[in-house]
C-alpha cells in the first residue's frame, strides 16, 4: 500500500483510537472505576473482543451508512474522517455526550453537499430515527432488565461475598457482549467512510481468504486496541467514579443493555432470522453507545420510580442530536473545499 | 484458633469460607448476648460461681470474635472483594464489636464491683437485661439479611428500635424506683443502682447506633 494511503487513512486511525479511549470506556468504566474488574483485564477484553466484533460483523453497519453517501476517493474519506474526529473532540471538551455515529453522518453529508451526490433521504432518515428510539430502546431494556435482575437477586438469597463473585463474571461477559457489539457497530464509523475506496486488496493467508474490507476492519480494530490501552483507563475512572454513581449491578444492566441496542443495529444473522419469519427487521446502521448507555441509566432511574432523574442530560442528548452533526457537516464542506482547491486532491470522483 | 475450621474441606472456596467466618463472627454476638442474660440471672440468683463461669465465656468469646474480624478485615482487602461495599461491611463488623465490648464490660463491672441489688429490684434487672439482650438478637438478624435478604433488613431493624425503646422505659422506671425507695439507705448504693442500670441498657443502645449504620448501609446497597 502507497505511503499516501496510510496518510490518508490517518484520520480513520485516529477515530478507531478515540472509539478505544472513550467509548471502550463506556463498558468497562464502572467495572474499572470500582476495581470490580482489573484494568488490564478490562483493557485485553476490549481489544480483542471490539476487533473481532469489528471483523466478523461490522459490514453489515458500514453497509448502512455507505448507503447514506459512499465517499469514492481516498483524501476525500480522509476529510470526512478528520471533520467527525474533530467534531467529536471539540464537543469531548464542551462536556457534551457525544456520539461518534452523528459525528460521522454530519460529516457524510458535507460531502455528499460538496460532491453533488444526492443525499439518499431514506437512509438518512433510518439512520436518524436510530438516534432517537436508540436512546429509547436502551432505556426500555435497561428498564426489563433491572426488575429481572432484582427479581432473581430477591429470590435467591445470595451471599454478598458470592454475589461479588457473581458480579464480577457477570460484568466480565456482558463486558465482553458490550465489545463485540461496539466494533461490530460502531467500527463503520471508523474506517465505513474508507471502504468504497479502501486502500487494501483481497489475501489469502494460510488458505483463509480475508477480503480488503475485512483487513479494513482490522486496521480499524488495531487502531481501537490501542486506544484501549494508551488512553481508556483516565476516561474508565472518571466515567466510574465521577460521572454516574452506579453500582456494580446496575453497571451490568447498562453495560448489558446498552451492547443489546448496538447488537441489535449491526446482526446481519438477527435481521435475517427477523425477516425469514416476517418480523419488522431492524436497520443496521451505527447507533449512538453513549446515547444508548445514557438511554439505559435512564431506564434505570425510571425502574426506581423516577428519581434523579437528570432533565439536562436528556437536554444534552437532544442537542447533540443537532449539534454534533451540523457542525460535522460544515467542518467536512470547508475541509474538502480546501483539500480540493489548496492542496489539488481529488475528494470525489 | 477453634472456629469454623472442622467445617473447612481442601475444596472450599476462598468465598465460602469468608462466608462461614462471618456467620460465625454473628453468632458471637448472639451467644454473647444470650450469655449475658443467663449471666445476670445467676448473679440476681446469688449463684456467684456460676456467674464468674459465664463472665469468663463472654470474654473468651469477646476476644475470638476480635481476631475473627481482623482476619476478616485482611481478607477482605487482601483478596480485593466487594470493593464497592467493603467499607460498609468493614464499618458494620467494627460497631458490632462495639456491642460486644459493652457486653463483655456489663459482667466485668458486675464481677469487679459486685453491686448489692436490692430484691425490689431484681425483677426490672432481669427484664431489662432480656430486653437488651432482644435488641442484639434482632440487631444480628438484621445483620444476617444484609448479607443476604437486603429488603428483610427493615423489618429486623425497626425491631431493634423498638427494643431499645422499651429497655430505655425500663432503665428510667428501675432508676426511679431506686431513687424513691426508702429500703436503699445509702446514696451510693442508689447510685450504683443507677450505674448499672445505665450499663445493661447501654447494650441496646449500641445495637442501636449499629442498626443506624446498617439502615444507611442498605440503602446504599439496594441495587
Amino acid at each position: 500500500m502507497a505511503f499516501a494511503g496510510l496518510l490518508f487513512l490517518s484520520s480513520g486511525l485516529y477515530m478507531g483510537w478515540s472509539l478505544g479511549a472513550n467509548d471502550a470506556a463506556n463498558i468497562f468504566g464502572t467495572a474499572v472505576g470500582t476495581r470490580m474488574v482489573p484494568f488490564r483485564t478490562a483493557a485485553i477484553i476490549c481489544a480483542i473482543f471490539i476487533t473481532l466484533g469489528a471483523v466478523v460483523s461490522g459490514a453489515g453497519a458500514a453497509k448502512g451508512l455507505g448507503a447514506l453517501g459512499a465517499v469514492n476517493a481516498l483524501p476525500g474519506s480522509f476529510i470526512v474522517s478528520a471533520a467527525a474526529a474533530t467534531t467529536v473532540l471539540w464537543m469531548t471538551r464542551a462536556g457534551l455526550p457525544v456520539s461518534t455515529t452523528q459525528a460521522i453522518v454530519g460529516a457524510i453529508v458535507g460531502w455528499n453537499l460538496f460532491s453533488g451526490y444526492p443525499t439518499d433521504q431514506e437512509a438518512l432518515t433510518r439512520i436518524v430515527g436510530t438516534w432517537i428510539y436508540g436512546p429509547i430502546l436502551g432505556a426500555a431494556i435497561a428498564f426489563l432488565l433491572f426488575f429481572v435482575v432484582r427479581f432473581i437477586l430477591n429470590r435467591l438469597h445470595i451471599h454478598l461475598i458470592r454475589l461479588d463473585k457473581y458480579t464480577r463474571t457477570a460484568l466480565i461477559l456482558a463486558g465482553i457482549f458490550g465489545s463485540y457489539s461496539l466494533g461490530a457497530n460502531n467500527m463503520a464509523n471508523v474506517v465505513g467512510v474508507f471502504v468504497p475506496a479502501s486502500p487494501f486488496t483481497d489475501l489469502r493467508l494460510l488458505g483463509v481468504s480475508i477480503t480488503g474490507t475485512q483487513q479494513l476492519f482490522l486496521v480499524g480494530g488495531l487502531a481501537t486496541a490501542v486506544g484501549v490501552v494508551t488512553y481508556s483507563k483516565r476516561v474508565m475512572l472518571t466515567v466510574g467514579s465521577a460521572l454516574f454513581k452506579l453500582s456494580p449491578i446496575t453497571a451490568f444492566v447498562v453495560i448489558a443493555s446498552t451492547a443489546t441496542v448496538l447488537f441489535l443495529f449491526a446482526s446481519e444473522g438477527l435481521e435475517a432470522w427477523l425477516q425469514m419469519r416476517g418480523l419488522p427487521s431492524f436497520p443496521l446502521v451505527p447507533v449512538s453507545q453513549s446515547q444508548a448507555a445514557v438511554g439505559s441509566i435512564i431506564g434505570i432511574s425510571l425502574a426506581k420510580g423516577g428519581r434523579n432523574l437528570n432533565l439536562k442530560v436528556l437536554r444534552n442528548i437532544v442537542m447533540g442530536w443537532v449539534a454534533t452533526p451540523t457542525s460535522a457537516a460544515l467542518l467536512s464542506y470547508v475541509a474538502l473545499f480546501f483539500m480540493q482547491n489548496v492542496f489539488m486532491q481529488p475528494v470525489y470522483v | 484458633m477453634k472456629r469454623t475450621d472442622e467445617t473447612r474441606g481442601i475444596f472450599t472456596s476462598r468465598a465460602k469460607t469468608l462466608q462461614l467466618d462471618m456467620d460465625r463472627f454473628f453468632s458471637l454476638v448472639d451467644q454473647c448476648g444470650l450469655l449475658l442474660e443467663e449471666a445476670i440471672k445467676k448473679y440476681l440468683d446469688n449463684k456467684l460461681d456460676e456467674f464468674e463461669e459465664k463472665a469468663a465465656e463472654i470474654d473468651k468469646l469477646e476476644h475470638e470474635a476480635d481476631n475473627l474480624r481482623r482476619e476478616i478485615k485482611h481478607r477482605l482487602y487482601a483478596e480485593m472483594l466487594i470493593p464497592d461495599s467493603r467499607g460498609d461491611v468493614l464499618g458494620l463488623l467494627e460497631t458490632l464489636d462495639n456491642v460486644l465490648d459493652t457486653t463483655k464490660h456489663v459482667t466485668m463491672h458486675f464481677s469487679i464491683e459486685k453491686p448489692e441489688v436490692f430484691p425490689f429490684l431484681k425483677e426490672d434487672f432481669l427484664e431489662l437485661t432480656q430486653t437488651s439482650v432482644k435488641a442484639v438478637l434482632e440487631l444480628t438478624l438484621a445483620v444476617r439479611a444484609f448479607f443476604r435478604e437486603l429488603y428483610r433488613v427493615t423489618e429486623h431493624l425497626d425491631k431493634v428500635h423498638f427494643w431499645e425503646h422499651e429497655a430505655d422505659v425500663i432503665e428510667e422506671r428501675l432508676k426511679r424506683k431506686a431513687f424513691a425507695s426508702d429500703e436503699i439507705e445509702l446514696f451510693s448504693k442508689r447510685v450504683h443502682m443507677r450505674y448499672f442500670a445505665e450499663r445493661i441498657s447501654h447494650v441496646a443502645d449500641e445495637s442501636e447506633a449499629v442498626a443506624e449504620r446498617l439502615a444507611v448501609y442498605a440503602i446504599k446497597r439496594n441495587m
